[in-house]
C-alpha cells in the first residue's frame, strides 16, 4: 500500500482514539505483562544458570574425568586408569556411603545419632573447585589427620560443636569446621542426609564397608592438558558400559545438567505461557468491549469517510501499540523476577548464579507480548469493519453481540482465528521438548482453556434458569446481570475459573503427597529400620529389641544381586533408566544395555505375598525348591518386568557374589512402593536364598521421640554399622522437599493468578460505566445504597461462585491426573483445600466488582438527569 | 405540598464558584400541573434535580409534604422517591436488561410491594402498551420507551411527578400524546405534575408556568382557567 496522507495520520487517529480509556487499556495492558514477566524471568534465569554452569563445570565434577563403581574397580578400568597415569594424569578418590553418625565417642556412650552422607575423601579430591568452609579454609587441615567437616545441619541434630568428636562406625573424628558451599551440590540434597566429610585413609578404620553396604567408589582424573577428557569418556564407553563402571567428563556433566535445567525451565515457562496466554483473552475480552464502546465513533468516521481498513489498522496499530508495551513492562518486571527467582529455586540449582540482563529471553519476551497483544485483538477488532456508517442513524444496542455472533461466517475473522490457533501451538512446539510435547502442551493448554470457557458458559445458562425462580427482587436482579449481553461474563470466568483451576490443582496435589506420607505412617506400625543387618547381628539386635519391650515386627533378609543373562520372548523397551544417565547424545544410548540389567538387584525371598503387593499375573509359588531342572520360581514387579520385556514363563540367571542362580518368573507383582516396609523388584523362593551372603532389614514400632532417639543410639553403639531409618526424619526431610517444591510452583502460578486477577478487573472496569449508570438510576427510583449492595453482591458472589465451580472441578481432573499419572499414588479430594481456594476466589470477585462501583456511592443521583 | 424556600446552588469551577440558582422560592400545591421553562443553561435541570431531592442545595430548602429534604440521610431521600416521586427523562433511562413489565415493576419492587404484577400490568394497558410487557426496551420505539417510563413513574402513585423535557426526543405528535397521557394521570390520581420544557406549545398547556433566565425565576404565572 502506498503510504498516502490518508493513512500517514493513522497513527496520531489511532493515539487520539486511545485518549479517554487509556487507564483502562492499561489494565489489560499489565495482563500481557506479566505473562510476559514470568517467561522473561524463568528463560533469563535459566540462562543465567546455564552460563554458569558452563563456567563452572569443571569445579562441579572436581576433576576432568571421574570413573564410578558401586563396588571397587574391576581390573581393566583400573588398568586402564593406570596407563593415565603412565601418561601424567593424576588421581584422587572418593567413596560415599550412607551410616550413622554418633555424636560423642563409642566408649563414652554417645549423644544423638544420625544418618549421614559419608564421603571418604583421598588427597587431591577435588582437583578443581573449593569447598568453602566455616571458620574458613580448613579444608586444606581435612587431610592432616582424623578430622570431619560436617554439614551444619547435623550438628543441630546431634546437638554438636566444633571440635566435638563424631563416631562413624568404630572410628572417632574431630570436627573441625561445616561446610559452607560445595560446588554440585543441590540444597535440598542435605534434607535427606547431612554430609560428613571425612579422609579417606580413615575408612577402613570405621569398619562400615562390610558385605553389603552399598557404597560408590569414585576416581577424580586431573588430565595433562593435551589430553581431551571428552574424547577418552566417548572412545571407552563400550568397555566402561560391559564392566559397569560409569565414566563421566566435565562435558557429560555440562550437557546432563544443561539438560536438566533445560527441562525446568521448559516445565516452569509453561506456566508462563500458561499466563500469557490468559492475559491474551483478558486484552480480546478487554478489546471487544472497547470496540462496542467506539461503535458510534467508529460510524461516525466511517461517515466522514473514513474506508473500513483504516479503521481496522487504526486499531490494530492500538492493539500492536499495547501490546508492545505490555510487553516492555513484562520484560522490566521479568528482569526484576529474575532477581527473585534464586530465592525462589536455588535450592534445586547446583551452581552459584549470577544474574545478568539476557538479552535473548528479553527480545523474545517483547516479541511475545506484541504478538499476543495483535493477534488476541485481531478478532474483535476486524469485527468493526462490519460496522456501517449507517449505525449513526440508528444505535441497535445489540449490533456488538450481532458482530460476535456472525464472526464464523466472516472469512478475514475465521482466518484470524487459525492463524492465531497456528501460531500458539508454534509456541508451544518451540518451547517444548520437541515437536510432539508441543503438540500435547498446546492440546493441554487448549483442553483447559476451552474447558473453562464450556464451563462459564453454561453456567451462565444456569444462571438465566436460576433467575426464573422466586427470587426477591434485589437477588433476582442480581441473578438477570450475571447474564445480561456485554457484561464480559465468558471472560471473568474464565480468569476466575482458570485461577482456580491453578491453585486448586497445587492445593489438591501437595495435599494428597502429604497425605500419602502420613497414611503411610499410620497404615505400617513400623516407624523405626534397622538396615544392614549382618547375619550374626541380627539375633543380638532382636534380643535388644526384646528387652526393650519393642515389637520386632519383621526381619526381611536381603541378597545383592546382578542379572547374569535371561531370556524373553519380547525385545526390552527403551530404558527408562537410560535418560537418568549422565552421557551425551540419547541416540547413541539406545544401543547399550539397559540399566535395568546393569544394576545391582537387592532381592528377598520369602513364602508368601506382602500387604504391601498385589499379585497381577501368574501364581505365588506353594512349594520350596527347585524343579527338576534345578529352575526356581521368583515373583518380578511389573513395571520391571515391562522394562526388561519378560513375562511369566520367562528365565532370568542371576549372579549373586560368583554363584549362578537360575530362575524362571511364575508371578508379577503391582507394588505400592510409597510404603514404608521394604520392597523388591524381585522375590525368590526362599530355598533358592537361604544359604547365599545376607544382610536383614529389621523393622520396629517406637512411639515416643525420646526412647526412638535413645534405642537408635544404643543399636549404634553395639553395632556400629548398622544404619537406622526414622520415618519421621523421612517425613520431615520429604516434607521439607515438598514445600520447596511447591514454593516454586506456586511462584510461577502466582503469575497466573495476578493476570487472572487483572483480567478480572479489566472486565468488570469494562462494564463498569453501564453498572454505575444503571445503578444511579435505580437510586433515582429508590433504591437504597444496601440494596444496591445487596444486589452487586449476588452478581459478584455468583459470578466468583460460577468460576470457582468450573476451576474446581477441572482442578479434581488435573490432580487426579498429576497424581494419578506423574506421583503414581491414589487419588483423593482434599475438600478443605478446595474450599479455601473457592472461597478465594469469591471474595475477591466480589471486593473487585464492589471496588469497581464504588462510584455509585459517590456519585449522586442527579447524574442520571444529565446522561444522556 | 411542594415548597421551595430560597434555593441557591452554586459548583466550584476552577477556583472560582458559579451560582446556578440563585434564591429560588415557590409553592407548588397537590394535583398541580406546572411548567419550567427557560433557556438552556438556565438552570431548569438543576432545579428539578433539588426539588426531587437527588441532589442538595447549596442554600435554601426544599419541603416536600413538610419534610426538609437536606435534613434525610441520602438513603432515606431514596426511600422518600420510592413512595412519593416519580421521574420521566429525556433520554426514557430504562434498564436495558428487563422487559416493559419488569422495568415498571421496579419502584414496586424496590419496596418489595407485592401487588406489584397487577399494578404494572394494569399501567402499561393505561398507556397503551398491553401488547408490549414482554418487550426489552430495544425492541421499542421511542415514543413507546417514553410510555413505559411514564408508566413506571406513576406505578408508585407518586405525590409528585418531575419530567425533564419528555419529548425532546420524540416526534410532535408522538410529544403532543405523551403529554396528554402526563394530563390525563394528573387528573385521574391528582399527582403533581412538575414537567422542564423548552417547547412553548407543551409550555401553553400547563396551568402554571415558571419561567428561569440565569437562576431566577423571572416569571410564575398561572393562566387562568
Ligand atoms: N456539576 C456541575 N458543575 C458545574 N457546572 C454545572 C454542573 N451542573 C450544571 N452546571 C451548570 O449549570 C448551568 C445550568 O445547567 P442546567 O443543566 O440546570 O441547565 P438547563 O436549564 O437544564 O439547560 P438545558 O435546557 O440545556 O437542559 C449550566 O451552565 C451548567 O453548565
Ligand atoms: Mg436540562
Amino acid at each position: 500500500m502506498r503510504v498516502t496522507g490518508r493513512w500517514r495520520t493513522l497513527p496520531a487517529l489511532a493515539w487520539r482514539d486511545t485518549r479517554t480509556t487509556r487507564r483502562r487499556l492499561v489494565l489489560s495492558m499489565s495482563s500481557i505483562a506479566i505473562g510476559v514477566a514470568a517467561l522473561v524471568a524463568v528463560d533469563s534465569y535459566s540462562a543465567d544458570v546455564v552460563r554458569s554452569i558452563h563456567v563452572q563445570a569443571r569445579s562441579l565434577l572436581g576433576a576432568d574425568l571421574s570413573v564410578s563403581a558401586r563396588r571397587t574397580l574391576p581390573p581393566p578400568a583400573r588398568a586402564w586408569l593406570d596407563s593415565l597415569r603412565a601418561r601424567g594424569a593424576a588421581e584422587a578418590h572418593v567413596t560415599t556411603f550412607s551410616s550413622m553418625a554418633l555424636g560423642g565417642s563409642l566408649a563414652g556412650g554417645g549423644k544423638g545419632t544420625r544418618l549421614v552422607q559419608v564421603r571418604a575423601m583421598g588427597p587431591g579430591a577435588p582437583f578443581y573447585g573449593k569447598i568453602e568452609t566455616s571458620p574458613p579454609d580448613k579444608w586444606k587441615e581435612l587431610q592432616s589427620g582424623p578430622y570431619a567437616i560436617v554439614d551444619s545441619a547435623l550438628l543441630i541434630a546431634l546437638d554438636a560443636k566444633i571440635g566435638d568428636t563424631l563416631s562413624l562406625g568404630y572410628a572417632r573424628f574431630a570436627i573441625i569446621a561445616t561446610l559452607r558451599n560445595v560446588p554440585g551440590d543441590i540444597g535440598v540434597a542435605s534434607a535427606l542426609g547431612p554430609r560428613v566429610y571425612i579422609p579417606d585413609k580413615y575408612l577402613a578404620a570405621t569398619q562400615l564397608l562390610t558385605y553389603g553396604s552399598r557404597a560408590e567408589y569414585e576416581t577424580l582424573v586431573r588430565l595433562p592438558a593435551a589430553m581431551d577428557a571428552d574424547a577418552l569418556a566417548k572412545s571407552h564407553r563400550q568397555l566402561f558400559d560391559s564392566l559397569q563402571v560409569r565414566a563421566r567428563s566435565v562435558a557429560d556433566t555440562e550437557r546432563s545438567l544443561t539438560r536438566s535445567i533445560e527441562q525446568l525451565g521448559r516445565f516452569l515457562g509453561l506456566v508462563g505461557l500458561i499466563a500469557l496466554l490468559l492475559g491474551g483473552t483478558g486484552v480480546a475480552s478487554a478489546l471487544r468491549a472497547y470496540m462496542a464502546e467506539k461503535i458510534d465513533a467508529i460510524a461516525v468516521l466511517r461517515c466522514l469517510g473514513a474506508s473500513a481498513s483504516q479503521v481496522v489498522w487504526m486499531f490494530v496499530l492500538e492493539a500492536a501499540g499495547l501490546g508492545l508495551a505490555g510487553a516492555l513492562m513484562g520484560v522490566v518486571l521479568g528482569v526484576g523476577a529474575q532477581l527473585v527467582l534464586p530465592h525462589v529455586l536455588g535450592s534445586f540449582i547446583p551452581v552459584d548464579v549470577s544474574p545478568q540482563l539476557e538479552w535473548i529471553p528479553a527480545l523474545s519476551g517483547l516479541a511475545l507480548g506484541t504478538w499476543v497483544g495483535v493477534l488476541f485483538a485481531l478478532g474483535p477488532v476486524l469485527g468493526v469493519r462490519n460496522i456501517a456508517p449507517l449505525q449513526v442513524l440508528r444505535r441497535d444496542d445489540d449490533s456488538a453481540q450481532g458482530a460476535a455472533r456472525s464472526a464464523w461466517r466472516d472469512p478475514p475473522r475465521v482466518i484470524a482465528a487459525l492463524v492465531l490457533a497456528a501460531s500458539v501451538v508454534a509456541v508451544c512446539i518451540a518451547r517444548a521438548d520437541g515437536a510432539i510435547v508441543g503438540l500435547w502442551m498446546s492440546a493441554g493448554i487448549a483442553g483447559a482453556l476451552g474447558a473453562t470457557w464450556v464451563a462459564a458458559i453454561v453456567c451462565a445458562r444456569l444462571a438465566k434458569r436460576l433467575a426464573q425462580l422466586r427470587w426477591s427482587f434485589i437477588v433476582r436482579h442480581g441473578i438477570t446481570n450475571v447474564d445480561r449481553p456485554g457484561n464480559q461474563t465468558r471472560p471473568v470466568v474464565l480468569a476466575l475459573g482458570f485461577g482456580a483451576f491453578l491453585l486448586g490443582t497445587l492445593a489438591l496435589v501437595q495435599g494428597n503427597l502429604l497425605r500419602q506420607l502420613s497414611s503411610a505412617a499410620n497404615a505400617s506400625a513400623a516407624n523405626l529400620a534397622y538396615f544392614d543387618v549382618q547375619t550374626d547381628q541380627a539375633r543380638p539386635l532382636d534380643s535388644l529389641l526384646r528387652s526393650r519391650d519393642l515389637p520386632v515386627l519383621s526381619q526381611v533378609p536381603i541378597v545383592p544381586m546382578r542379572i547374569a543373562a535371561y531370556r524373553s520372548r519380547k525385545p526390552p523397551l527403551p530404558a527408562r533408566g537410560e535418560r537418568r544417565s549422565d552421557s551425551g547424545a540419547r541416540g547413541a544410548e539406545a544401543n547399550r544395555p539397559s540399566w535395568a540389567l546393569r544394576r545391582e538387584y537387592r532381592s528377598s525371598y520369602r513364602d508368601s505375598i506382602a500387604p504391601s503387593e498385589k499379585l497381577v499375573a501368574g501364581k505365588w509359588w506353594t512349594s520350596d525348591g527347585p524343579d527338576t531342572d534345578g529352575v526356581y520360581e521368583i515373583s518380578v514387579e511389573q513395571s520391571l518386568a515391562e522394562e526388561l520385556g519378560v513375562a511369566v514363563g520367562d528365565t532370568i540367571t542371576w549372579d549373586v557374589q560368583g554363584v549362578r542362580i537360575r530362575t524362571r518368573i511364575t508371578s508379577l507383582r503391582e507394588v505400592e512402593w510409597t510404603r514404608f516396609e521394604p520392597n523388591f523388584f524381585v522375590v525368590f523362593q526362599p530355598a533358592a536364598l537361604r544359604e547365599a551372603p545376607q544382610t536383614y532389614v529389621m523393622l520396629t514400632r517406637v512411639d515416643d521421640d525420646a526412647s526412638r532417639a535413645r534405642v537408635q543410639r544404643d543399636a549404634v553403639l553395639r553395632f556400629p554399622n548398622v544404619s537406622t531409618i526414622d520415618l519421621t526424619l523421612i517425613e520431615n526431610a520429604v516434607g521439607k522437599i515438598l514445600d520447596r517444591v511447591s514454593l516454586a510452583v506456586r511462584f510461577m502460578a502466582l503469575f497466573s493468578v495476578v493476570t487472572g486477577v487483572l483480567v478480572l478487573i479489566s472486565a468488570i472496569a469494562a462494564s463498569r460505566r453501564q453498572r454505575v449508570r444503571e445503578s444511579v438510576l435505580l437510586k433515582t427510583l429508590g433504591a437504597t445504597r444496601p440494596q444496591i449492595v445487596r444486589m452487586l453482591f449476588t452478581e459478584y458472589a455468583l459470578l466468583g461462585a460460577i468460576g470457582s465451580v468450573a476451576g474446581i472441578v477441572l482442578a479434581v481432573g488435573g490432580g487426579w491426573a498429576a497424581v494419578h499419572f506423574i506421583f503414581k499414588t491414589p487419588f483423593a479430594v482434599t475438600p478443605l483445600s478446595l474450599a479455601a481456594v473457592a472461597s478465594a476466589t469469591i471474595l475477591l470477585t466480589v471486593a473487585t466488582g464492589l471496588f469497581a462501583a464504588r462510584d455509585v456511592f459517590s456519585e449522586t443521583p442527579m447524574t442520571a438527569l444529565r446522561e444522556v | 405540598m411542594l415548597v421551595a424556600r430560597e434555593l441557591t446552588k452554586s459548583f466550584p469551577s476552577g477556583d472560582r464558584t458559579i451560582t446556578v440558582l440563585r434564591d429560588v422560592s415557590f409553592t407548588i400545591g397537590d394535583g398541580e400541573f406546572v411548567a419550567i421553562v427557560g433557556p438552556s443553561g438556565s438552570g431548569k435541570t438543576t432545579l428539578l434535580g433539588l426539588l426531587a431531592g437527588l441532589d442538595t442545595p447549596s442554600a435554601g430548602s426544599v419541603l416536600l409534604d413538610d419534610v426538609d429534604l437536606a435534613r434525610l440521610s441520602e438513603d432515606a431521600r431514596a426511600r422518600m422517591r420510592g413512595e412519593k416521586v416519580g421521574f420521566v427523562f429525556q433520554s426514557f433511562q430504562l434498564i436495558p436488561t428487563l422487559t416493559a413489565l419488569e422495568n415498571v415493576r421496579v419502584p414496586l419492587d424496590l419496596r418489595g410491594d407485592d401487588g406489584a404484577l397487577a399494578r404494572a400490568t394494569d399501567l402499561l394497558a393505561r398507556v397503551g402498551l398491553a401488547n408490549r410487557t414482554h418487550h426489552y426496551p430495544v425492541r421499542l420505539s421511542g415514543g413507546e420507551q417514553q410510555r413505559v417510563a411514564i408508566a413506571r413513574a406513576f406505578v408508585n402513585s407518586p405525590r409528585v411527578l418531575f419530567a425533564d423535557e419528555p419529548t425532546g426526543n420524540l416526534d410532535h405528535t408522538t410529544g403532543i400524546r405523551i403529554v396528554e397521557l402526563l394530563e390525563q394521570l394528573n387528573r385521574d390520581a391528582s399527582t403533581t405534575v412538575i414537567i422542564v420544557t423548552h417547547d412553548a406549545e407543551l409550555a401553553a398547556r400547563a396551568r402554571r408556568v415558571i419561567r428561569l433566565n440565569d437562576g431566577l425565576v423571572i416569571e410564575d404565572s398561572v393562566r387562568a382557567a
